[in-house]
This record gives structure tokens, C-alpha cells and sequence, in this order.
């Protein structure tokens, strides 16, 4: 009765069905599109070594900060060790211990990552680095290299960028010579670099990460050089002195120690691997919201068994096909036989398809029709005829699917799932509406009702539609909002501008 | 262009289906006071009870049982109507206009032997007519013989005047001429005839078939409009009276014109078809909002009709 009772209801269905829509869709990841699928990447690290002849305790260093990445799912391997993991300064550790233990152990640690591109890098500015504890000579020599350095840069930035220069030079510049050991690595320089760095008050540490690839395999740990510059952390790459973070490279962890260290064991040996893997967006979108500790998940149809689920993924676009009846006879004024029956056909539609849809239901009705009118011969009571009539239905359907099944027509099995009743009501209404009203009425119902049925079955049919309502069933209330909209909708109907098109002529307006 | 009509019908004041169920039947017709007229057997009783003519009952079929009795209630009525009391838009009706030794015979001239008609009424009280398909009764009352103004202008069957009726005011109202296309009933959609009618003066307008305007009936060729309705005060005032009668605010009253009886009502409708704006040439949300903004919703029913006398006399502007 009061309308802005109904837009305030509206607008609050939608405000709610809307926002936790773009909740699920931007903060959890819940897929847009069905048969979305999601880029991650199995990342694994093999410990193995020799235990000793007393108790052992390995520590692998594991991912934790990773900028540009998320962690879907760890998970350590190793049977007969009591495993530990801790948060050290310098990211999470796992430890691995074993009071005793014989013959070569290997250790595994496996994870899955995703591109996550909302995680930033650290966001806290660290202090300022100690100056290194350094001999009175190469105190100097950094002094100087620092005042040249910086003579030749402008930010932290090009300073950096001409640091790592001179010490790639290695042995060629006067300076850099005195810090390099021989046979040094990428590691050592980057090492060296963060000493230098720390000389000239610029916090600056070593990040080890793994470039991922799609290829599986064995891959090397590589070093950047992650340096603050008093606002945030920039990286650089120590060989070819690019600045940036690869979109790929994933940071498994910092500083100066190696990836891992063994009490009580000797040839420790740690390989590293990464396989690229597709996974469907939801499986991902759902332990990524686990993991965040949302509830959406909990409370969403995927915590349903999945025969559950199927059956949800069709009644679920009822409410769209019955949107297609509420447009189609409020907006449009098409005439149909029962309100919802439309949308039960539609439903049949699904297995048969459209178009053999359409001729099934026609030639069922049709024949149907033929005995209605021959049982109103027999005068025999309505709820007995209807029973005939419903009776005779399924007698024709199932000589429907014998037949097409003779002729290798595959839709005619699917026949089955015709609503049978319905179908038995619609004869017998279609036959009195045909008696009393005569045929082109009752055609005319009957072909209203076949095309509400093929609208609303295309309605209900659209895959992405499915997929959306299936994922987020919140925009069902959007349907709901505008169900309570068109409840009041009252203007004309399409097909009544041509009905009262009567009461126009000139000398209706006075 | 469909926006541009949508303007016209709109200034034309033509009231749509969806604003009739909206604005008016939601709004003035209780749900509770469906049952009234709904029932056609509840509507004769009340309608007795207040002193409104309507066709003399003869009895009443309840059961598969009642059947049997037929002859029995007929037996000195050689000339009645069976008539489902939930039946709509005339479905279900049978009007038996004489018998031809053991068999009936219809007002259309076709021939019924007595199983056929039992047949009929088994139907009807199993719920074939009514909506919803739940049991019903079948009335057996008086065969309105119509008077010989409309015998010039139908073909058949009973011609009846509809008249829309908000909150007591007699709004808009119409003649209903059968035709042979019509098979004799008074519906507009199966191609009976109808005439607007001045409220003022109780005159017929042009009349409509279809969408289409003519002059003369179909069939007998006559002019159509013109024609003054008999007892035109009294319909208006029976019209009137049926609001007090149901509560209904919105109602479709049929009275029927019977040569000895004068009109009588046929039946009250709480969901009034729109056809009448067409048969009127003249949109009936119009005369609403007169009534709405002009109209003393306590008034008496003879101030009624003459207010809607006054307000709706041809040509209303």
C-alpha cells in the first residue's frame, strides 16, 4: 500500500544483496565466471642429510612475507619428527627435530601460493642498521666508497643502483677489491651490499625467493637486494641491477643465513622446486577464506554434499524464470495456463532442449487433447477423468521414448522428466477453455504459455547466470527487490496499449 | 512510439490491469468479502434478504447425489438456468429454454437428453467451473425473458447491463449484446457486442466489437445506439445498493432487463473486466478520480446516483 515502504525495502534488499556480492567477489575471490580457474604455483622444499649418531634438529626457513603472493595451503612431511614452526626476526622457521635417527632422512615441505596482488610488502619502517664492526682499513676504504658513491647518486635509489655497479665490478674497482673474498657469489655481493648499505645508514637485508615458472622442476634460489628507502622497500636485482620485484619472483626468505641449518647431521642438502598448477577459482576463493577466517564459506552452498548441491544449482534459478513470468504477464500481458506452470515446463526444458522441448510438449498436449475430448464422450466424473487423462499422459510419453529410441532420437528418452500432472492439467484445462471459449482462446493460452516457457528456459539457462546465482545466492534478493518493485508496478501492460487502443480516437479526449 | 501510446492512454485516463488490481481492487475489496460474490448463491441470499430483485431461485444442487432431483425442482419451470455458483465469465452456464418430450432443449436450439445434462452437473459440482477446481453447487433458477427492446439488437441469449460501482458510485456502465459469433452469451471477448451507456440519461453510445467501432448489430442489422434503457433510475440504484450489500469498493454489477421482472441482478463481480472502457470510448480511471476528488463517500445511495448522474452524463469531461 505505501510505496516508500517498498523502495526502502527494496533499496535495503539490494544494499544487502549487493554488498555481499562485491564482499565475496573482491575480498574472498569467489569467481565471476564459471569454469574459472586460478593460477598457483606447488612450491616444495627437500631437506636431506645424514643424521648423526645423537639426537638431530634441522630448520628450514619458510615463506612468510611475500609480496605479490598468498599462501593457500602448507603442509611439512616428516614422519618421525617432532616439527615445530616459530616466527624469528627474520620470518617463520620450521624446526624439525628427532632424538635419534638412522640412515639418509629427507624432509619436505610443501606449499601452495597464488598471486595476490592487495599483499604489499612490509609496511613498517625498520631503524636505522648498526655501522658494520669493521678493521681500521677497510673502514676507510667503505668511507671513501660510500663519499664517492653518493657523490654519483641522487636517492637511495640510484645510490643503490651504483653500489651494486662497483661491486659487480668486483675485483676492478680499488674499493670493492678489499671486501671480496675469492670465488665469490651473487650472495656475497648482495651480502656485501647490505654491509655497505648499512655503512651509509640505509637498512637494507638480503631477500632469497624463487622465480616461478610453469615448467616443473628443480629451481635455484636466487638474492635480491631489498633496501628502505625511509618509505618503503625497493628491490634490486644484484645482477642486472634492475629495480622492481619480478611479477614472479617469490620471496621465500630473508637475510644472511642459508635456507637451512643442521644440529647432529652432516650433508645437508636442500633442493627446491615449484610446479605451476591450475585450480578451479572456488576450491581457491574457499580455503583462501578459511584461511582469513570468514564465514562465508561455512554459510555458503559449497558446505553442502554435492548431490545437495546440484539440486541447488537448478532451484536456485526458479526465482529467475518465475521473474521472466512476473515481466512477461505484469509487463507484457501474455495469457498462460496456471501462474507458475510456465517455469515447471521450462524446467523440463533443461533435459530435453528447446526445440524438442517445444515439440514433445506440443505433440503430448495435442494427443492428450484428442483423448481429452474423447473421454468427454464418456461423461465420465472430473476427478476420475483427470485421472484417465494423467494416466494416458504417461502412457504417451513412455510410447514416446520407445519409439525415438527405436529411431535413435535421443530426446525423446529424456521425455521423462515432463511434469506429468501438469501436463495432465493443462489438457484438461486447455479443453475447457477450447469447449467454453473456444479454440483460438485456448490456443492462444496454450502458445502464450509455450513461448513464457522457452523465455523463461533461456532465462534459466544462461551459464553465467547459473554460476552467479549458484556462487552468490545473496542476488537472489536482488530478484526478490525486484519482484517487490514490479508488485507495484501500475502501468500499463504492453499488449493493453493495443487493447484500448479503442478509446483513443479524437473525440475520446474532450 | 510504445512510450508515446502509453502518454495517450494515460491522458485518456484508461485504466490498465495492473492498476486496477493495484490501485483499486487491492485497496477497496476486502479479501474477507470475496466469498460474497464469488458465490453466486451467497450473492442471491443476500441480495434477497435486502430487497434486490434477482431471479427467483428454484433450487440448489449440492451433491453428485442432488442430481437426481433435477426433475423434481424443474417439474413446473419448463424454462430454467443451471449455474455453478464459483463458475466465471459465464462458464458452466446452461440456460434450458423449453423440453422436447424426455429432453431438454437449450436456449441455442441444441438437444440434451437428461444423462447429458446429469453429465453437465456432475462437472459442475466436482469443481470443473470454478476456480481452483474445488466442489461446487449449481444453482437452478428463474430463465430471465428478456424484453423486447433488446430483441432488435441480439442475437440470442440475454443481453445484461454491467455497471461498474466504486464505493457505492455508480462510475461507468455498458449493454452486453449477444451475438451469433458469441453463441448468444453476453462476453465481450467471445465476440458479444458492447454499448457504452450515458449514466446521465441511460441512453446507449456507439458500440464495440472487438476493438473495432460499430453502429449496428452483426446480425439483425439494427442500430445500436440510441436505445433507452428501461428502468434506468431503478438499475442505478440497485447498482448503488450492492456496495452497502458486499462492502466492496470496486465491484462489476450484471443486471439483467427481464420482460415481466424488471432488472434484476445477475451477479456481482470483484474483479470487473476492463472491456467497458472500450465499449464507453473513455478511459475509467477518469471517472475514478472524479469520484475520488468530488465524491461524499457517506452519502446515501439515491444522493449517489444523482451525484454520479450529474457527474457522468455523455459527454464527461
Amino acid at each position: 500500500m505505501n510505496n516508500r515502504h517498498i523502495y526502502v525495502l527494496a533499496a535495503l534488499l539490494t544494499a544487502l544483496g549487493l554488498g555481499l556480492f562485491a564482499y565475496k567477489a573482491k575480498v574472498l575471490g569467489f569467481p565471476l565466471k564459471p569454469q574459472q580457474e586460478t593460477q598457483i604455483w606447488n612450491i616444495e622444499a627437500a631437506v636431506a642429510f645424514e643424521p648423526g649418531p645423537a639426537a638431530v634438529k634441522a630448520t628450514l626457513r619458510i615463506p612468510s612475507l611475500t609480496p605479490g603472493y598468498s599462501l593457500l595451503d602448507e603442509n611439512f612431511i616428516s614422519r618421525g619428527f617432532g616439527l615445530t614452526t616459530r616466527i624469528a626476526p627474520a620470518g617463520r622457521e620450521a624446526q624439525w627435530a628427532v632424538r635419534e635417527a638412522s640412515g639418509p632422512q629427507t624432509l619436505y615441505y610443501r606449499a601452495a601460493v597464488y598471486r595476490d596482488d592487495t599483499r604489499l610488502a612490509e609496511d613498517t619502517t625498520p631503524p636505522f642498521p648498526e655501522q658494520p664492526v669493521l678493521d681500521e682499513p677497510s673502514r676507510v676504504a667503505l668511507e671513501a666508497l660510500i663519499a664517492e658513491v653518493r657523490r654519483q647518486s641522487a636517492d637511495v635509489s640510484s645510490f643503490t643502483t651504483e653500489l651494486l655497479r662497483r661491486i659487480n665490478q668486483g675485483d676492478r674497482d680499488p674499493y670493492v677489491r678489499l671486501f671480496l673474498k675469492r670465488g665469490h657469489t651473487v650472495v656475497d655481493r648482495v651480502q656485501l651490499a647490505t654491509v655497505f648499505l648499512a655503512g651509509a645508514s640505509i637498512p637494507a637485508r638480503v631477500a632469497h625467493g624463487v622465480t616461478l615458472r610453469s615448467a616443473p622442476g628443480p629451481v635455484q634460489p636466487e638474492a635480491m637486494l631489498e633496501v628502505h628507502d625511509g618509505v618503503q622497500w625497493l628491490y634490486f636485482n644484484p645482477q642486472t641491477l634492475q629495480q622492481g620485484l619480478p611479477r614472479d619472483f617469490l620471496i621465500w626468505w630473508r637475510g644472511d643465513e642459508p635456507i637451512a641449518e643442521i644440529e647432529g647431521g652432516f650433508n645437508l642438502n636442500v633442493t627446491l622446486a615449484v610446479q605451476e598448477n591450475l585450480l578451479p577459482a572456488m576450491t581457491v576463493a574457499e580455503r583462501r577464506a578459511e584461511r582469513s577466517g570468514s564465514h562465508a564459506v561455512d554459510f555458503s552452498l559449497f558446505a553442502l554434499p554435492i548431490a545437495t548441491q546440484a539440486v541447488y544449482s537448478v532451484l536456485l534459478m526458479v526465482p529467475i524464470g518465475a521473474l521472466m513470468i512476473v515481466l512477461l504477464r505484469n509487463f507484457v500481458g501474455v495469457k498462460t495456463f496456471g501462474t507458475f506452470m510456465p517455469v515447471l515446463i521450462a524446467l523440463a526444458f533443461r533435459e530435453t532442449r528447446l526445440v524438442w522441448g517445444i515439440l514433445l510438449f506440443a505433440i503430448i498436449v495435442s494427443l492428450g487433447l484428442l483423448i481429452r475430448f474423447y473421454l468427454e464422450k464418456l461423461r465420465l466424473l472430473l476427478v476420475p477423468r483427470l485421472t484417465c487423462v494423467l494416466t494416458v499422459v504417461v502412457l504417451l510419453m513412455l510410447a514416446i521414448s520407445i519409439v525415438s529410441q527405436k529411431l535413435g532420437l535421443q530426446p525423446g528418452l529424456s521425455l521423462a522428466l515432463f511434469p506429468m500432472v501438469i501436463i495432465a492439467m493443462t489438457i484438461e484445462r486447455m479443453s475447457i477453455v477450447w469447449e467454453e471459449r473456444g479454440a483460438s482462446e485456448a490456443m492462444q493460452e496454450g502458445a502464450g504459455s509455450l513461448v513464457v516457457a522457452a523465455i523463461a528456459y533461456l532465462a534459466m539457462g544462461l551459464i553465467w547466470l547459473e554460476h552467479l546465482v549458484f556462487v552468490f545466492p545473496e542476488l537472489l534478493l536482488l530478484v526478490l527487490a525486484a519482484t517487490l518493485l514490479a508488485g507495484r508496478y501500475t502501468g500499463y501492460r504492453l499488449l493493453e496499449l493495443r487493447r484500448f487502443k479503442g478509446v483513443l480516437p479524437s473525440e475520446s479526449s474532450p | 512510439m510504445i512510450f508515446d501510446r502509453a502518454r495517450r492512454l494515460k491522458d485518456a485516463g484508461v485504466l490498465g490491469l495492473n492498476k486496477r488490481n493495484g490501485d483499486y481492487i487491492l485497496r477497496f475489496n476486502p479479501r474477507s468479502r470475496y466469498p460474497l460474490v464469488d458465490d453466486k448463491l451467497k450473492t442471491k441470499q443476500l441480495a434477497i434478504a435486502a430487497g434486490i430483485a434477482v431471479p427467483p431461485l428454484y433450487g440448489v444442487i449440492r451433491t453428485q447425489h442432488d442430481i437426481r432431483s433435477l426433475p423434481e425442482i424443474v417439474r413446473d419451470h419448463p424454462q430454467f438456468v443451471l449455474k455453478p455458483a464459483h463458475g466465471s465469465a459465464g462458464d458452466g452456464i446452461v440456460v434450458i429454454a423449453g423440453r422436447s418430450g424426455s429432453r431438454y432443449r437449450t436456449i441455442g436450439g441444441t438437444l440434451l437428453d437428461a444423462d447429458h445434462l446429469a453429465h453437465h452437473l456432475s462437472n459442475a459440482v466436482n469443481g470443473q467451473f470454478s476456480l481452483g477446481g474445488v466442489q461446487d453447487v449449481v444453482i437452478v433458477e428463474y430463465m430471465v425473458r428478456f424484453s423486447p427492446l433488446f430483441e432488435e439488437v441480439s442475437y440470442q441469449g440475454v443481453p445484461d447491463i454491467r455497471i461498474i460501482v466504486f464505493r457505492g458510485y455508480p462510475v461507468m456502465a455498458m449493454v452486453r449484446l449477444p451475438t451469433r459469433a458469441s453463441g448468444g452469451k453476453a462476453n465481450l471477448h467471445q465476440g458479444a457486442v458492447g454499448a457504452g451507456i450515458d449514466i446521465g440519461t441511460g441512453t446507449t453510445l456507439t458500440g464495440v466489437l472487438g476493438t473495432e467501432v460499430i453502429t449496428h448489430h452483426p446480425d439483425t442489422t439494427n442500430p445500436i445506439s440510441g436505445l433507452q434503457i428501461p428502468d434506468w433510475d431503478t438499475m442505478l440504484d440497485i447498482a448503488a445498493r450492492c456496495y452497502e450489500l458486499t462492502g466492496l469498493g470496486y465491484i462489476g454489477v450484471d443486471i439483467v432487463l427481464d420482460r415481466d421482472r424488471g432488472p434484476l441482478v445477475l451477479e456481482l463481480n470483484a474483479r470487473p473486466g476492463l472491456a467497458i472502457q472500450i465499449a464507453n470510448r473513455q478511459g475509467l480511471l477518469r471517472r475514478l478520480k472524479i469520484c475520488e476528488e468530488r465524491a461524499d463517500f457517506t452519502a446515501a445511495p439515491a444522493d449517489r446516483v444523482a451525484f454520479s448522474k450529474q457527474a457522468f452524463k455523455y459527454p464527461v469531461g
